[in-house]
Formats: C-alpha cells, structure tokens, sequence
C-alpha cells in the first residue's frame, strides 16, 4: 500500500467516509429511508441528503481556501452545520 | 404494502463494485494523498496540508483554462445541441434513406479521437490541406497554427462534425417513438409546423435530449485528445483547455501535488455537474409517469 502513499490525516478522512456509509447501511436496515421534500428543491432519501451536504462541504472549503485567507476550521464549522442543516430540513 | 425484498442478488453487485474499486476508487483516494503532500520519490514525501489547493485555485492560468473550458463546452452545447435536432427533423422516415443516412451519420463517431485530430489538422493546414486552402484561395486570410481564432474555429468545427452525430441520432430515436396519431390529431387541428414541433416533438424528444447534453458536456469538458493532436493547446494557450492544463502540470513539470489537487477541483466541478443533470434526467421520468 505505500505506492498509495497514504497520510494520518487522509486516512482518518477516508475512514470517517467509510464508517458514514456503514453507519448509513445500518440505518437503512433498522429504519428505512422515506423519501421526502424539504427545504432543497427536490424529493431527497436520506442517501442523497448525505451526497449533497458532503458535496456542499467540499465546495465551502474550496471557496473558502479561494476566497479568504481565514483559518480552514471556520471552513470546517461551517461545512458541519451545512451538513446537519441538509440532513435534518434538506 | 408488504413487499418481499431480497438483498442477496446485492453479491452479484460484488464482480462491479471490485473492478470500479480497482479502476477508480483506489486511484481517486491515490490522487487524495498526493494532493496534501509534495512528493519527490516514493520515500521522499513531506506533508503540505492544504498549500497545493490554495496554490492551485489562485493560479491565473487555471483560471484562464477553466474560462476557456467553460466558453468552448457552452459552445459546442449550443451549436450541436439545436444543430442535431434540425438534421434529426429532417432525416427520411422510411426506404432506403433511412439506412444510408444512418450508415453517414455514424461514420464520424466510429473515428478514434486522435485520427479526428489529424484528419482536421490536415484538412486545415493551409499549403497542403482541402479545407485550408480553398479558405485562403478565397481570400480569407486562415492560419489555425497562427490565429488563435482560427483555431478555435477549427477546434470547434472539428467538435461539430465529430459530435453531432450523437445528438442527431439521439434525437431521431426519439422522434420515430412518437405515434402517428399524434401527427393526425395536430393535422385535424389545424396546427402549424412550429406548433408541431413544440408541443409534441420537443416534449417527445426531452429525455434523450437530456441524455445527449450531458453526454456532450462531460465529453467536451474533458477533451483532450482532439486538441492536443490539432492545435497543441496553441498558438500560445489560446486553445488550451483544462485536461491538457492538468496534464502540462502532472507529466510535464511533474508537479504531482499541484496536479493531484487540480484533478479533485476538476473532478468536484464534473460530479456537481452530473449530480445536477442526474436529478433532472430522474425528475423528468417521474413527471412523465405521473
């Protein structure tokens, strides 16, 4: 795996990736998803709640690092609460 | 609603999900790690954080490239897109016709991208080709290799005859799916052509056109192959367009970092992209079915 050239803070990046999707598959078997609308313009399963905030996450930081020379963790915040905003009213 | 849902036929997904893992997800969390670090060898690696990023999106020359990328793939969508359905209104519908148009319009797209290049950039030289030479004997001063207009002319008249194509027989798919009986009842009432048109071929032909348009985006965005054969990305960087940046940066300097940093931004604009055309693709077939 060294070709992959693998660092702590990438690893632990995918890992929190893979444990989502895991956490994700388990919550589909004990509660599955029903599809609904909320404040996003389109009917949303908890699936695609998840892809949209993740995306919208990785957008903030790139506009973040483009645009101001602040600290990425605000970056970081904000992406959180974006998540939590599309997975509760999205 | 007590609907028995079988997950074992999930193991037959298995054989897929190992060979896109080999084929895309391992390289894209490859290109993850490269993008946080500099990279000299394999043991020489130091850790960089979010430098290439920053570097990357504050370079004037990918933001040139992008502007380039974006103006030449709005291009190539609005000349081929209403192009094809013009040419797919006016195919044959029955006899021989159909075949022989059929057989003409898919040459192009059988064509490998880099013959396309040398075909055109033969076709365009002004001292030994066809169509460079009659433009100039006409007056017309055309030099692809000097004048970046003409070569991003040529560029996209090159993109046109190798592309249209698609949308064309998309859209003729879509067309012969439309019964008679729709073409009758506008004839009882007395519709005109344009109205013909509107309100039942265009609606008819919504969801392959959606198809096409975004077959034709992801394909034009990341060009490569025609370009770097026709103009080189030149004169200058005139007709340098985001793949052939990246790939200057990642094979020619061997700057891994900043390369690997650049593919992800390239990658998230794609993927935005078709998320978008995705959901609309999918809306529109519920809608229908309603």
């Amino acid at each position: 795996m060294s070709w992959m050239a693998w660092t702590p803070i990438t690893a632990v990046f995918f890992s929190c990736i893979i444990l989502m999707l895991i956490g994700m598959g388990i919550w589909q078997t004990v509660s599955p998803t029903v599809p609904r609308r909320g404040f996003l313009p389109l009917t949303t399963t908890r699936g695609d709640r998840l892809f949209i905030s993740l995306l919208g996450a990785a957008y903030i930081h790139l506009g973040w690092m483009a645009f101001t020379d602040a600290a990425l963790w605000i970056a970081s915040i904000i992406a959180l609460f974006w998540l939590i905003i599309v997975m509760r009213w999205g | 609603m007590n609907k028995i849902t079988n997950n074992k036929a999930w193991f037959l997904v298995l054989p897929v999900f190992f060979i896109v893992a080999i084929s895309a997800i391992i390289p894209l969390m490859t290109v993850v790690n490269y993008s946080v670090q500099d990279i000299f060898d394999p043991q020489t690696r130091f850790f960089v954080g979010t430098e290439w990023f920053e570097q990357v999106l504050a370079d004037r020359r990918l933001h040139d490239a992008l502007i380039r990328q974006i103006i030449y793939t709005l291009s190539v969508l609005l000349i081929e897109v209403p192009l094809g359905i013009a040419v797919a209104l006016t195919l044959p519908r029955k006899g021989w016709g159909v075949s022989a148009s059929m057989v003409l319009l898919a040459l192009p797209l059988l064509i490998p991208w880099n013959v396309v290049g040398t075909i055109w950039q033969i076709f365009g030289r002004a001292d030994i080709g066809l169509g460079g030479y009659v433009i100039n004997m006409l007056g017309i001063d055309y030099n692809y290799a000097q004048n970046p207009m003409d070569a991003w002319i040529t560029v996209l008249v090159m993109d046109v005859w190798h592309w249209t194509s698609l949308i064309v027989l998309l859209c003729y798919a879509g067309l012969r799916s439309i019964p008679d009986a729709y073409y009758q009842a506008a004839k009882i009432d007395g519709a005109s052509n344009w109205a013909v048109f509107r309100f039942i071929q265009l609606p008819k032909m919504q969801s392959v056109l959606v198809i096409g348009v975004l077959l034709r985006f992801m394909d034009s965005f990341m060009i490569y192959t025609e370009p770097f054969v026709l103009t080189g990305g030149g004169p200058g960087t005139a007709t340098t367009f985001l793949s052939q940046f990246l790939v200057t940066i990642a094979v020619g300097q061997f700057d891994l970092g900043p390369a690997a940093a650049f593919s992800l931004i390239y990658f998230l604009i794609i993927l935005l992209v078709c998320w978008v055309f995705y959901t609309v693709v999918m809306n529109a077939g519920k809608r229908e079915e309603q």
